[in-house]
C-alpha cells in the first residue's frame, strides 16, 4: 500500500510530465525548445522577489512571480533579437545567464537577511523537490494538465498549421500571432508550474525529452502528441519513484536522467527513425537483395544459353564462379549468400562449389527476375514515377503501382522477349 | 465589372529602404500572370504584401472589389517550397487537407467529405500513390506539387504562387503548367512569381515586369519586349539573350 503523500506526489509529477510533454511537442516543432529553457531560468528572480515582497512561501504567489519574470525574460529576448544585431543563440545566452545570476544572488540575500524558517524551500526551485508536494499543489497541476490537454485537442488543427506553415495560416485570415501567443503561454504555464518539482535548471528537459523521444516512433503529429504525453507521464512517474527511493538526491536531476534513458532507448529502438531499427532493416534488405541478385544471375545464365541456341540447362546448375564472375562479391560473400539459399531450401549442393536450384528455387528465380525487370522497365518508361517510388526493398512493382501500369510494363517486356517464364 | 485584383500605390520598405515603390497593378479579368524581375526585385514581397503577410508602408489592395480580409476564402496561396520544414511529422494527405482548413472554422476537423476532396486534388497533380508518404520522402518537384494540391483544395478564385517552378525537372514543369492552364480555363486568376524568362511567352498570357517599381505590365505579346526587359534587368546580356531566344521561338 502506497502512502497517501507518495500517491499525491506521484500523480502530481506524472501529470506535470504529461502536460509539459504535450506542449513540448510544439516547442520542439516551432524550434522554441531553448526559449522554454530561457523562460525557466528567467523565472528564478521572480520567485525570489515574490517571496521578498510577501514574506511568505505560498506557492501560487511564488509561481505568479515566476510567470511574470519568465515573461519579462522572453520579452527581453524578443527585444534583443529585434533591436540589436545579436543572433538568436547569443541573445538566449545573455537572457538565460543574466536572469539566472540575478536569481541566485537574490536567493542568497534571502537566506542571509530574512529570518524565519519559511525561506528554506526556496533552494528547491533550483534543482527541484517533489517530496513537499501537497494536495493543493496537485490541484493546480491537475488543472494545468487539463487545460493543456483541452487546448491541444481543441486547437489541434490550428496549432498544426501554424507550426507547419504560418504564412499559409495567415492567408486564411487566421489570427496567427494570437494563436502563437496562446501556444507560448501554454508552454510558459507548464514550465512555471513544473518549477517547484523539477527546478529551473532541469525543467526544459521535461519539455523537450518526451517529444524528442516520441519523434523516433512516429511520423504523425497526432501520435507524436499522444506518445509525448505518455512518455512525459512515465518519466514523471519513474523519476519520482527513483528520487523517493534514493532519498538523498534532488528530484530534478533524477527525472532528467529517467527522461534521458527513455530518449536514448527511443533513439536506438524507435520504430520510425531508431538506429537499431534502421540497422536491422538495412541488414535484412542487404541479404534479400543479395539473394535476389543470385537468383537472377542463375536465371540469366540459363536464358543466355538458350539464346545462343545451346540447350538450356534443365538442371539449373551453377558454380560459385558464375556468381563471383558476375558480381564483385568476394568468394566468401558469395559462399555466404549461397549458404543462406541452401538453408531456405532454394539451392541444392551437388559437389564442391557446384550447385543447382531446387524446384522452389527455380520458381523464385523466375519471380525475382520478373520483379527486377519490371523495375528496370519502370525506370526506363516512367522516370518521373520511378524516382520516389523506386524501392529496392520491394521485390516487384506490383505492390506500389496501379494494375494498369504493371500490365503495360509486362506487355512491353513480353514484346521485347524479356519476360521470364 | 470589378477588377479581380487592384493594387494601388503599394510601397513596402525594410528599415526605410524601399523594396517595392508605388506599385499600381490592375488585373481586370482572369489571367495567367507571371511576375518577373531580377533577384531582389521584390517579387515575393509583392505577393506577401498583397496578401497582408507583411506590413505595407502605404497602399491599398482590393480583390473582387473588396478588402483582402473580406475575400480570404477566395484566395489561394502557394508559398516558396523552402519556407517550411519538410521534416515536419505530417504525411502528404495531411498537407493537402490544410487547404480545406479555411472553410472549416474553429475547432472543426476535416471529415470524410474533406478527405475525398483532398484525394481528388492530389489526383489532379498526379500524386495519388503518395498519399501516406511522409512529406520529407518526396522529391523537390513532388513537394511543389503537394503545395499545388493544397492550393487546389482551397477552391479559390485568385491564386498567388511563389516560384512554383523552382527546382523542378522539365517533366514536372510541364505537369504543373498544364494544371495552371486547366485552372485558368475554369476562370481562375493565377499570379505566379517566375524566374525563367524563356518559358514566359510559352506559358503565360499576362506579364508583370518588376524591379522595385513596375517597369511594365500587360499582355505578353505587347509587354514582353526586349526593350522592356532591358529596362527591367539592366544590361545583363545573358538574360536578354535567353529572352531573345524565347521571343524567336514564339514568333518564328
Amino acid at each position: 500500500m502506497i502512502a497517501y503523500n507518495t500517491l499525491v506526489v506521484l500523480t502530481g509529477v506524472s501529470l506535470l510530465g504529461a502536460a509539459t510533454g504535450l506542449v513540448g511537442v510544439f516547442a520542439i516543432l516551432r524550434r522554441r525548445a531553448l526559449t522554454g529553457d530561457a523562460l525557466a531560468h528567467a523565472a528564478l528572480p521572480g520567485i525570489c522577489l515574490a517571496f521578498m515582497l510577501t514574506g511568505e512561501r505560498r506557492l501560487p504567489v511564488l509561481l505568479l512571480g515566476a510567470f511574470a519574470s519568465g515573461l519579462l525574460g522572453n520579452a527581453v529576448l524578443a527585444a534583443l533579437r529585434r533591436y540589436t544585431k545579436l543572433k538568436e543563440d547569443a541573445a538566449l545566452g545573455i537572457v538565460l545567464t543574466v536572469f539566472f545570476g540575478l536569481g541566485v544572488v537574490l536567493s542568497r540575500l534571502i537566506q542571509n537577511h530574512f529570518p524565519g524558517g519559511n525561506k528554506a524551500g526556496l533552494d528547491s526551485f533550483l534543482l527541484g523537490k517533489t517530496a513537499g508536494m501537497t494536495r493543493g499543489d496537485l490541484f493546480w497541476i491537475a488543472t494545468l494538465a487539463g487545460i493543456c490537454l483541452v487546448a491541444v485537442v481543441l486547437l489541434y488543427k490550428e496549432f498544426k498549421l501554424i507550426s507547419f506553415d504560418g504564412d499559409f495560416a495567415s492567408t486564411l485570415g487566421w489570427p496567427v500571432y494570437r494563436l502563437d501567443m496562446l501556444m507560448m503561454a501554454l508552454i510558459a504555464v507548464a514550465v512555471v508550474v513544473g518549477l517547484p518539482a523539477v527546478g529551473v535548471v532541469m525543467i526544459a528537459s521535461l519539455l523537450i525529452l518526451p517529444g524528442a523521444a516520441a519523434r523516433f516512433w512516429t511520423h504523425h503529429l497526432s501520435s507524436m502528441l499522444i506518445l509525448a504525453g505518455i512518455f512525459g507521464f512515465g518519466i514523471g512517474l519513474l523519476g519520482t519513484m527513483a528520487s523517493t527511493y534514493l532519498s538523498l538526491l534532488p528530484a530534478g536531476p533524477i527525472i532528467v536522467l529517467t527522461g534521458t534513458t527513455l530518449f536514448v532507448f527511443s533513439l536506438l529502438a524507435g520504430t520510425s527513425r531508431g538506429l537499431v531499427a534502421r540497422w536491422l532493416l538495412n541488414r535484412r534488405f542487404q541479404e534479400e537483395l543479395e539473394e535476389r541478385q543470385l537468383l537472377k544471375i542463375v536465371f540469366e545464365k540459363r536464358e543466355s544459353a538458350a539464346k545462343k541456341a545451346q540447350p538450356p540447362d534443365v538442371a539449373w546448375n551453377f558454380t560459385r564462379e558464375d556468381i563471383t564472375g558476375r558480381k564483385s562479391w568476394s568468394p566468401r560473400r558469395a559462399a555466404a549468400v549461397i549458404n543462406r539459399g541452401i538453408v531456405e531450401g532454394m539451392i541444392k549442393f551437388n559437389a564442391a562449389q557446384a550447385y543447382s536450384l531446387t524446384e522452389f528455387g527455380r520458381r523464385r528465380s523466375i519471380e525475382v527476375t520478373r520483379g527486377l525487370r519490371l523495375w528496370e522497365m519502370l525506370l526506363r518508361e516512367h522516370p518521373d514515377l520511378a524516382g520516389p517510388l523506386a524501392n529496392l526493398g520491394e521485390e516487384s512493382v506490383t505492390n506500389v503501382l496501379p494494375v494498369e501500369t504493371v500490365k503495360e510494363l509486362t506487355l512491353q517486356l513480353q514484346a521485347e522477349g524479356r519476360w521470364p517464364e | 465589372m470589378t477588377a479581380v485584383l487592384d493594387i494601388h500605390d503599394m510601397t513596402v520598405a525594410y528599415n526605410r529602404k524601399p523594396v517595392l515603390w508605388d506599385i499600381d497593378l490592375v488585373l481586370s479579368q482572369p489571367q495567367l500572370a507571371a511576375v518577373i524581375g531580377p533577384n531582389g526585385a521584390g517579387k515575393s514581397t509583392l505577393i506577401k504584401g498583397t496578401l497582408g503577410l507583411i506590413p505595407l508602408a502605404s497602399g491599398r489592395v482590393e480583390m473582387f472589389g473588396k478588402g483582402v480580409d473580406q475575400v480570404r476564402r477566395q484566395i489561394g496561396y502557394v508559398p516558396q517550397r523552402e519556407s517550411v520544414d519538410w521534416d515536419f511529422p505530417v504525411n502528404v494527405l495531411d498537407v493537402v487537407l490544410m487547404g480545406t482548413y479555411g472553410s472549416l472554422g474553429w475547432f472543426r476537423r476535416p471529415g470524410p467529405a474533406e478527405r475525398a476532396w483532398a484525394r481528388e486534388c492530389l489526383a489532379r497533380v498526379g500524386l495519388s500513390a503518395f498519399e501516406k508518404q511522409q512529406i520529407g520522402q518526396l522529391s523537390g518537384g513532388q513537394q511543389q506539387r503537394v503545395f499545388l494540391a493544397r492550393a487546389l483544395a482551397q477552391r479559390a478564385d485568385l491564386y498567388f504562387m511563389d516560384e512554383p517552378f523552382a527546382g523542378v525537372d522539365a517533366a514536372t514543369e510541364r505537369t504543373i503548367f498544364e494544371l495552371l492552364l486547366a485552372m485558368r480555363q475554369e476562370g481562375k486568376t493565377i499570379v505566379v512569381v517566375h524566374h525563367d524568362l524563356r518559358t514566359v511567352p510559352q506559358y503565360f498570357d499576362y506579364v508583370v515586369l518588376l524591379n522595385m517599381r513596375i517597369v511594365a505590365s500587360g499582355p505578353v505579346e505587347t509587354t514582353f519586349t526586349p526593350e522592356n526587359l532591358r529596362k527591367t534587368y539592366g544590361g545583363r546580356l545573358a538574360v536578354l539573350d535567353a529572352a531573345g531566344d524565347a521571343l524567336k521561338g514564339q514568333r518564328p
